[in-house]
């Protein structure tokens, strides 16, 4: 016997291998479904153990090739492997092309690889609004680990850290000199850095300047992040890099980062929530409350500032009394 | 059926099964659907009819739309339609394009492709069809 009974039917199916039921509620999920908020619920309380590994880097520099190469990898050792891969909404039509299956080598009758690619939605930061409770839903169905791609990111996506538990940063010869790796933003973020494609001319360049990057500043809590050169033509590299993950994730573990990081995840993604939640009310109330459409035509006369108003606003409508 | 109650955008997986290479037919129409507001799972070149089933499963599409120019449709389609079928997924709506000849297209019809379109279908009679097969419309 594993776990609760009480769990709904479609939770228990998910938890005991039904892709279907995974796949059906992962697209109920995306689309914001009200039906299933009781079936994540039940399955929260079995996630939050397993390594969930973020694999981002700006686009073409291979992240669906590592993937499938280290899909590979952990599939030789026996591991089961549950994917979210994110690609581009149009911002025009709102349809996407979701290419990143067709990298994918895998026995089709393999239940040990579940697959899942998903469109961005209009969200930034390099995941779709949704990723991360699809994230969690792998982790309930049990998979040994859980890896997120991102969309091909920019300086400043860095959702992807607000997820995984490792964060690999893959990069290419090329991208430019070593000012680039003093940048704030998606060099910040990297617990691994891979650089791929390392069979290219420049690949020693890339990995001094970012190993220069490193041993500038002090040590993040106490990790200084790898720098693993990659092929995935040749393949090399592949079993370092998944020695550096998991050397982090061990990290993890062994200094208690783990639940700490954690905590600060979900104390981020609960007020998320609630900053979204309210400025839709808000938005709404401000349209459709008398009192509240006052306050507007106020800022809109320049009688007020919007800073002061949202001050007032929340000072008299949210503060607890 | 086939949207059962779904508010999200259009799913549907586009695959070229079989060992042709020949992939711009499949990625005109993979744009178009795109352009119509579709997440399209683009699936490539050289899938077996297994790895089809797996991936619109997984991917939990409300349409499969496959391209071929090899010949082997009559072999490969069918196959596809019966691995669906005994996934309890008969229900998932299947259409066609490529070089099949008339006598093969009313023989797949009626084994339970949707549609089929030849060369010279526009891509708005593709775009219109997929949107009335993913509403469940025979």
């Amino acid at each position: 016997m594993t776990g609760s009974p009480r769990l709904p039917p479609v939770a228990r199916a998910i938890v005991d291998g039904d892709r279907r039921a995974l796949a059906r509620t992962i697209s109920a999920v995306e689309n914001g479904d009200p039906r299933v908020a009781g079936i994540v619920r039940s399955l929260y309380p079995r996630t939050g153990r397993t390594p969930v590994i973020g694999l981002t880097g700006p686009l073409g520099v291979g992240k669906s090739s590592l993937l499938s190469v280290l899909i590979g990898q952990l599939r030789a050792r026996g591991k089961t492997v549950g994917v979210v891969a994110v690609d581009p909404s149009s911002p025009y039509s709102g349809g996407s092309v979701l290419g990143d299956r067709i990298r994918l080598e895998r026995k089709a009758n393999d239940d040990g690889v579940f697959f899942r690619s998903m469109a961005s939605r209009g969200e930034a930061g390099g995941i779709a609004a949704s990723t991360r409770e699809v994230a969690r839903l792998l982790d309930a169905a049990g998979f040994d680990v859980v890896f997120v791609e991102t969309v091909g990111s920019g300086q400043v996506d860095v959702a992807i850290r607000g997820v995984a538990t490792t964060s690999v940063v893959i990069l290419v010869p090329h991208l430019g000199d070593e000012v680039q790796t003093l940048k704030a933003g998606l060099f910040e973020i990297a617990d691994v850095f891979c650089v791929n494609k390392a069979d290219l001319p420049g690949a020693d360049l890339a990995a001094k300047d970012l190993s220069e990057l490193v041993a500038l500043g002090a040590a993040r809590d106490g990790w200084a992040p790898p720098i693993v050169p990659t092929s995935t033509t040749t393949p090399s590299g592949i079993e370092e890099l998944w020695t550096a993950i998991d050397a982090h994730e061990q990290f993890l573990d062994s200094t208690g980062q783990r639940t700490q990081h954690e905590r600060a995840r979900l104390s981020a993604e609960i007020a998320e929530r609630v900053k979204d939640r309210m400025g839709r009310e808000v938005a709404e109330r401000l349209t459709r409350d008398p009192e509240l459409r006052r306050l507007l035509d106020r800022v809109v006369a320049r009688t007020l500032d919007p800073a002061t108003a949202a001050e007032e606003l929340f000072r008299t409508h949210y503060a607890p009394k | 059926m086939a949207r059962r109650g779904r508010t999200g955008p259009i799913r549907v997986l586009i695959a070229k099964p079989g060992l042709d290479g020949h992939d711009r037919g499949a990625k005109v129409v993979a744009r178009a659907l795109r352009d119509a507001g579709m997440e399209v799972i683009y699936a490539g070149l050289r899938q077996t009819p297994e790895e089809v089933v797996r991936a619109a499963l997984e991917e939990d599409v409300d349409l499969i739309g496959l391209s071929i120019l090899s010949g082997a449709h009559m072999a490969l389609f069918p196959k596809i339609l019966v691995l669906l079928k005994a996934e309890k997924a008969g229900n998932i709506p299947v259409f066609a394009g490529g070089i099949i000849p008339d006598e093969d297209a009313r023989r797949l019809k009626k084994a339970g492709i949707k549609a089929i379109f030849g060369p010279g279908t526009t891509l708005q009679e593709i775009v219109t069809t997929a949107q009335r097969l993913a509403r469940g419309a025979a």
